[in-house]
């Protein structure tokens, strides 16, 4: 299948899971493996660098990309001090940019974000901000560095899908970086109808960690993920109002005249 | 100005009886499949009625926590640094006139605490005091939370209600999360059971929640000490305040604390009992009316009802537990407040959180 290029990194899987939410960290290698994802993201937050079994990133692989998020941040300026202090802290130079100032939807604030990609990508950062699908936003978010934009199927956690399925496709159609969609993803269809619309990659992390079998759903994405990309890739069949018979009316024509 | 209790007045002369006494199973039904539910919907779910229909809003309730929180508890632990108290609360062990053992650690001894609790993994603590703005005043609070600072990664406080100014100041020393009940949210009752002291000032205390979310205060936690009053109404209100806090100030993280009076030092004989059945409840129609609202349940209850609460939606738990000044390093510890049930350490809780399918969490914050 066709590669994902992300800040330079040359991916073959193009779902990206998410560490919050699991019934136990120690589950986290085996959905990891599972689900053949290369991208991690973990929120700086969690991360205990003084305790080794607590420290979520002893349960993360040496080849997988670290994709801290800057959970927790209120506005740009508390963003952008998260995610220099993962880069100190040796997460690497990926971030994902989450200002979440309504604690009651979970819904990003796009304004912000735009501002911390600015600071961010300038710095250096493979910056892929978390949004509302809004292709103004989207468009200064890439304009400011942004490697990727991740937008919303629906409100995080709430496995209901892709709500939010119109304004996306207007992204994907029209943002010249790769479109991850992030959070609502309920299921492995809704996956797939992501990845059919032309999503570049998907991030997946309630409906992963809170199935009863955690290491068999994730196995079900990558699936559903690796089936929506060759779908998008053979360019699905056109729809039509009617059905359409396998002997047309007018089958006859084609025949040439006798 | 607005403030909550604007709120309070409006519901206070509501008779709860008479709307118990229309809500109908059916009713409790039709509420537990809406998204969003009212004001008077979630005074429905504090019905008699809708104790018939538990294990429904249980599911209901599971269902929203893992949707908002996952298969996460956050740990912490109380660290009591001094009982000194002027107050005159009927119901505490700290109430000024029990001869009680006083203490007060100085910064040394707060240290050896702080290092002692932070062997344990523990990363996210609770700092209490009684209310002595003598023996206890806002420099000494500070000097504790800049010596906290090095040892743990969320520092929230639970003392004497301060000023917006005051807030923003423990805020810039390092303190992330405010704990603070209202005890009880009726008036009336409110003063009986406060008998002398600052804390007599009802408004002063009702306000100190929203003075810290408008000084930046990440953490909020609120709730009313069950058993003073009737609970169904004082549920109600908390609730109502919490909703009340999360609109006004959307970035803070609002939390409710669901405490049961436990025996202590001095006598008090006006409890309302509130059974393990009414607990539930309370926390179920909390959760629905408020997916995205933290719930602490404290060591003040048994290991059994802790552990059987945590799929209902808890979100954090304290553990490793003393509430005598001091217990976890001196060897001469000030009084206790309350007697706490569950007595397990951090690492027994952290078995028993892994045994229910929950990842227990440690660290949910960062000094940044």
């Amino acid at each position: 299948m066709d590669k994902l290029t992300i800040g330079g990194a040359i991916l073959e899987s193009r779902l990206l899971i998410g560490t919050g939410k699991f019934p136990s960290k120690k589950i986290i290698p085996e959905v990891i493996k599972s689900s053949g994802t290369q991208v991690v993201t973990m929120a700086l937050r969690r991360v205990d660098i003084e305790s080794q079994e607590e420290n979520i990133l002893t349960y993360i692989p040496e080849d997988i990309i670290l994709l801290p998020n800057t959970s927790g941040a209120r506005n740009a300026e508390e963003a952008v001090r998260i995610a220099r202090l993962a880069r100190a802290m040796g997460c690497g130079n990926w971030v994902k940019i989450e200002v979440i100032s309504d604690n009651k939807y979970l819904l990003p604030d796009n304004q912000e974000t735009i501002k911390a990609t600015q600071v961010l990508a300038k710095e250096g950062f493979v910056v892929l901000p978390y949004m509302s699908p809004d292709l103004m936003a989207a468009k200064r978010m890439e304009e400011a560095g942004a490697a990727a934009v991740m937008p919303l199927g629906a409100p995080i956690g709430t496995n209901r899908g892709i709500r939010t399925r119109e304004l996306v496709q207007i992204l994907i159609d029209e943002i010249n970086v790769p479109i991850i969609v992030d959070a609502g993803i309920g299921k492995p269809s809704d996956a797939a109808e992501a990845m059919e619309m032309g999503a570049e990659a998907v991030l997946v992390n309630t409906a992963i960690a809170t199935s009863a079998d955690p290491v068999k759903m994730a196995e079900a994405f990558s699936l559903a993920v690796k089936a929506g990309r060759l779908a998008y890739l053979s360019k699905l069949g056109p729809e039509r109002q009617y059905a359409q018979a396998s002997s047309p009316l007018t089958g006859f024509l084609n025949e040439g005249e006798k | 100005m607005m403030s909550f209790y604007d709120c309070y007045l409006e519901y206070n002369d509501l008779d709860f009886e008479n709307f118990f006494a229309q809500v109908t199973e059916a009713d409790i039904l039709r509420i537990l499949r809406k998204n969003k539910i009212t004001e008077y919907e979630f005074l429905a779910l504090l019905s008699p009625v809708a104790e018939n229909l538990l294990e429904d809003m249980a599911q209901r309730a599971r269902q929203l926590s893992l949707q908002h929180f996952g298969k996460a508890i956050l740990l912490f632990t109380p660290m009591y640094i001094a009982n000194h108290c002027v107050n005159k609360c009927s119901y505490c062990g700290f109430n000024v006139e029990n001869d009680i053992a006083r203490k007060k650690l100085s910064l040394e001894e707060i240290e050896r605490e702080a290092a002692a609790i932070a062997e344990t993994g523990l990363r996210h603590i609770l700092v209490l005091t009684g209310e002595s703005r003598k023996e206890t005043p806002l420099s000494y609070i500070v000097n504790a939370i800049k010596i906290l600072r090095k040892y743990f990664q969320s520092i929230s406080i639970e003392i004497y209600p301060l000023t917006e100014e005051e807030y923003q100041e423990v805020i810039e020393a390092g303190v992330d999360g405010l704990t603070i009940y209202q005890e009880v949210y009726d008036e009336k009752i409110y003063d009986k059971v406060h008998l002398a002291g600052p804390k007599k000032n009802y408004k002063f205390r009702l306000d100190a929640p929203e003075r810290a979310c408008k000084a930046k205060m990440r953490n909020v936690n609120i709730g009313a000490l069950l058993g003073l009053n009737e609970w169904r109404r004082e549920a109600f209100f908390t609730g109502l305040h919490a909703s009340y806090l999360q609109n006004k100030y959307p970035d803070v993280e609002i939390s409710i604390s669901l405490p049961r009076i436990r025996p202590h030092k001095g006598v008090f004989e006006d409890v309302y009992l509130v059974n393990d059945r009414s607990l539930v409840q309370i926390m179920l129609a909390t959760r629905i009316f408020l997916p995205y609202v933290g719930i602490t349940i404290s060591t003040r209850e048994s290991q059994r009802l802790r552990d059987n609460l945590i799929p209902l939606g808890v979100t954090k738990m304290s553990a490793g537990v003393s509430t005598e000044v001091g217990g976890h390093t001196s060897a001469t510890k000030g009084d206790s407040q309350f007697e706490i049930a569950d007595k397990r350490n951090v690492a027994e809780m952290k078995e028993a959180i892994l045994a229910k399918g929950y990842q227990p969490v440690f660290k949910n914050w960062l000094q940044f």
